[in-house]
């Protein structure tokens, strides 16, 4: 359960941020996660929750986007999203395939309104 | 309203850390390796037959991270190796500052191995870098075949399994064979080893992996 560490980190960033623009409220904070990340995105909702509510902070959303993990095949090529851990090419049958994405855990972007 | 672009990671901080230490380490031909699993997996045993084996004047240190005690410490400690506990006092992963902070009175070019023993946990320190040059996940065979199905990034994330307790196999229902295809589902390619470490079955293989792995680091200093 690291998803409040990770959450206080979001919350840094949204801090460092907001103070570089004076006259702007941060309305929405947008962070990527990977299905291979080892994080859970309700969880970390909740902890954005709990550590955003009775702030000057409370109002900010929280947007999850998630990335499945995909793979590229050593053999024919073939690029595909990984379902029910199956690495494996799903065209034709190559065990090692080669990680393409899908371990992310980052800042995405940020919405800011005129206060 | 105004959307800007971040595109960064969230442990941007840690991982810069992590980035400094590895630089010092290559800087001095250190192999630093992090040693995760489940609580209770083996990993202070597996560090225990590690240290035995080694020579006496073979440079090596430990960092043992635990929520509470010292006890892997003191385990550890008995083979007159440098052993630093590194208690999280409630966090459930180390980071890359907590490491930096235990070794800042280490005069790194003593060393030519640091260990790190994570703690117990196949979720969190999956997301830190400690700066080690690999991660090293144990399993053993009392906890079923599918966890690193349950626990992808931790498998993922590590280049060598090492599959623990195989003396207890005639006990339990763990089937090795599904234990590998499973790790090789997350890990396309990856590293398996099988040991015990009450046995010693198969510590020789891991001992040729560890000489092997402090050859080529003290070579990539000496490149350097």
């Amino acid at each position: 359960m690291h998803e409040f560490a990770i959450a206080s980190s979001v919350l840094d960033a949204v801090r460092t941020e907001a103070q570089l623009r004076p006259g702007m409220r941060v309305s929405k904070i947008g962070v990527r996660i990977g299905d291979l990340a080892g994080l859970d995105p309700d969880a970390l909702s909740f902890c954005f929750e709990a550590l955003t509510k009775e702030t000057d902070l409370e109002s900010v959303a929280l947007e999850i986007e998630r990335k499945p993990r995909r793979q590229r095949c050593s053999r024919c090529a073939n690029e595909f999203v990984v379902v029910n851990y199956e690495t494996s090419c799903p065209e034709c049958g190559e065990i090692l395939t080669i990680f393409l994405g899908g371990d992310e855990l980052e800042l995405a972007y940020l919405e800011l309104e005129d206060v | 309203m105004t959307q800007i672009p971040l595109e960064r990671k969230v442990l941007n901080e840690n991982d810069r850390i992590a980035g400094e230490l590895r630089t010092r380490f290559a800087h001095h031909g250190i192999l630093c390796l992090n040693l995760v699993s489940s609580p209770g997996a083996g990993k202070t045993s597996l560090l225990e037959r590690t240290l035995e084996a080694f020579a006496p004047t073979q440079r090596v240190a430990v960092l043992t991270g635990d929520i509470q005690t010292d006890n892997d410490a003191v385990r550890l400690a008995r083979f007159g190796f440098p052993v630093r506990q590194i208690t999280t006092g409630g966090t459930c992963h180390l980071d890359a500052r907590m490491i930096e902070k235990a070794i800042a009175d280490w005069n790194l070019s003593d060393l030519d191995v640091l260990l790190i023993e994570n703690v117990g946990n196949l979720v969190c320190p999956s997301s830190y870098d400690l700066g080690e040059a690999a991660k090293i996940v144990v399993l053993s065979v009392t906890e079923g075949e599918d966890k690193p199905l349950k626990y992808p990034a931790m498998f993922f994330r590590s280049e060598l399994l090492i599959l623990n307790k195989i003396d207890l196999l005639p006990y339990v229902p763990f089937s090795i064979v599904t234990a590998r295809e499973n790790a090789q589902k997350v890990h396309p390619g990856m590293e398996i080893i099988e040991v015990s470490c009450s046995t010693g079955e198969g510590l020789p293989k891991w001992q040729a992996w560890l000489e092997n792995k402090i050859a080529s680091s003290a070579k990539t200093m000496a490149a350097t």
